[in-house]
């Protein structure tokens, strides 16, 4: 059985892509205007350096974002524990979940007094995202 | 006036001026006429980008339920057909424009589903024992879920590309973050049922289990186990679907069966189950109330409501908070750990509100996969 499955390919969208290349040949644009206007001293050229580093901000941005999706494409699996416990002598064992586990299940024997154990936890832990 | 007109347009050189103008004036005019229209084309490109990956969910859904019979149920032959063919399963609700009966009617429907997704998940698992079975049911069902949803977000889709309908293509696009919420916790689900994990909705289940522990069972209706208990001084028949295979039973059945025993000298009826939370709530929380307890299509609920009104039981819910997602994905550590405090509360109301001596009923609802007792 497979734990982790491949994500879909990375499907940059030729909108997003054709949006991105647009935005940076017209920052390029005011930007070389800017250098080209700032040369003969000309108040533009700051508006033009503006715009010019706004646009490659975005573009920036755009890319980021898209990768960012992509990589929220995998398919999660959690992490199942169970925790089996020696009723006799208290002993306790967690290790990640088996198929065939389940609450109340008789296991092998306590390494410590040979007694039965038992699994009475399955449960698995969520880190809460960091806001 | 042509005065006025040429301020609105820059000096004869500045050809930068002039090409912003004019571009502010086509984006004016296109936005003008064609707005809606790009708004439309945008929601379509997001709609799309989500089906992408419902189909991706789909599929991989598909993929590990395919996996998992073949490797629990040794088929003979590939049951990728049998599997196909059952995730197009239907079933069709009863005529309610006379509503009197209906409960019976959808009572009779459901078994029969019952029955039939247990025959076909024995035929493409022959091998599999009862909890598998049970198991396999659950992880074909989950598989279906995502099918449906796949499908019914794709037919949306087309039909908003169809007609071009604004109104469509934006209800879709509104509803699909919870859509899509939901579609990845049934995949959560699916990977929980395939291995047999305890899931969130068990966590009523566990609270009787816990109770129950110990204590001779008997089975009283389908799939449904009781023991008697001591609790407090009192006589308690705690029931809980029989696990560890995962099934919900009919506790409705269960419980009427014991009121019907007990000739109606029920003190109080305590029924626990998972409940949804809201924004905001944490996991785990557990409430008290009164009413019966109990989701589904509403069957059970019904019967222990008929039966209860005829011996005027009190009927206590606890439930234990957790989101739709929670609920079936494998159970969270605050929901496992909100057992304790249950069966604390159940404790609490049954000192409060019954005598000592007294029999009563204690329910933990919900499916019991992973949850023996």
């Amino acid at each position: 059985m497979t734990d982790k499955a491949e994500p879909p390919k990375a499907n940059i969208s030729l909108f997003s892509v054709v949006m991105v290349l647009i935005t940076v040949v017209l920052s390029v644009i005011a930007l070389f205007m800017g250098f080209a206007t700032y040369k003969s001293q000309d108040p533009s050229a700051q508006i033009y350096m503006l715009i010019g580093f706004i646009g490659l901000a975005i573009s920036a941005y755009l890319l980021l974002q898209t990768k960012r999706r992509t990589l929220r494409e995998a398919f999660e699996m959690p992490q199942v524990v169970t925790t089996i416990l020696c009723q006799k002598c208290g002993f306790k064992n967690i290790r990640d979940f088996e198929r065939g586990d389940y609450i109340f299940k008789e296991t092998e024997p306590c390494p410590k007094c040979s007694d039965n154990m038992m699994i009475t936890s399955i449960y698995r832990e969520v880190k809460e995202k960091e806001k | 006036m042509i005065s006025q007109v040429s301020q609105l347009f820059p000096g004869g050189s500045d050809i930068i001026g002039w090409v912003l103008q004019i571009a502010w004036l086509g984006f004016f005019v296109f936005f003008m006429f064609y707005g809606q229209r790009f708004q439309m084309t945008v929601m379509l490109r997001d709609v799309e980008k989500h089906l992408h990956r419902l189909k991706f969910i789909r599929d991989e859904g598909r993929k590990l339920t395919m996996e998992t019979i073949k490797e629990i149920g040794k088929p003979p032959e590939d049951p990728t057909e049998r599997v196909d063919q059952f995730l197009e399963y239907i079933a069709i609700t009863p005529q309610s424009m006379d509503p009197s009966g209906i409960v019976w009617k959808l009572d009779h429907l459901l078994d029969v589903r019952d029955v039939r997704f247990k025959d076909e998940v024995k035929l493409m698992a022959p091998e599999a024992d009862e909890v598998q079975l049970n198991n396999l049911e659950n992880t074909l069902e989950a598989a279906m879920a995502l099918h449906i949803i796949y499908k019914v977000i794709r037919h949306f889709y087309i039909l908003g590309k169809k007609t071009l309908s604004l109104y469509i293509i934006m209800q879709l696009q509104m509803v699909l973050p919870l859509i899509m919420k939901e579609a990845e916790a049934f995949a959560s689900a699916l990977k929980a049922f395939a291995t047999g994990q305890p899931i969130g909705d068990g966590a009523g289940a566990l609270v009787a289990a816990k109770l129950m522990h110990g204590h001779k069972t008997r089975k009283i209706a389908k799939d449904i186990v009781a023991a008697t208990v001591p609790l407090e001084g009192r006589i308690a028949h705690v029931l809980k679907s029989e696990g560890p295979g995962g099934t919900v039973g009919k506790p409705g059945d269960g419980i009427i069966k014991i009121i019907n025993e007990t000739k109606g000298k029920i003190a109080t009826i305590v029924m626990i189950d998972a409940a949804q939370k809201l924004e905001g709530e944490k996991p785990g929380d557990v409430a008290e109330g009164v009413g019966a307890a109990i989701g589904g299509p509403g069957v059970d609920q019904f019967k222990i409501e008929e039966s209860v009104l005829k011996y005027k039981i009190p009927v206590n819910a606890v439930i234990i908070k957790q989101d739709i997602g929670d609920a079936v994905s494998p159970m969270r550590k605050e929901v496992f750990d909100a057992a304790d405090t249950a069966i604390q509360r159940i404790k609490r109301l049954l000192l409060e509100r019954t005598k000592e001596g007294d029999v009563v009923i204690i329910a933990g609802i919900g499916n019991t996969i992973g949850i023996g007792q």
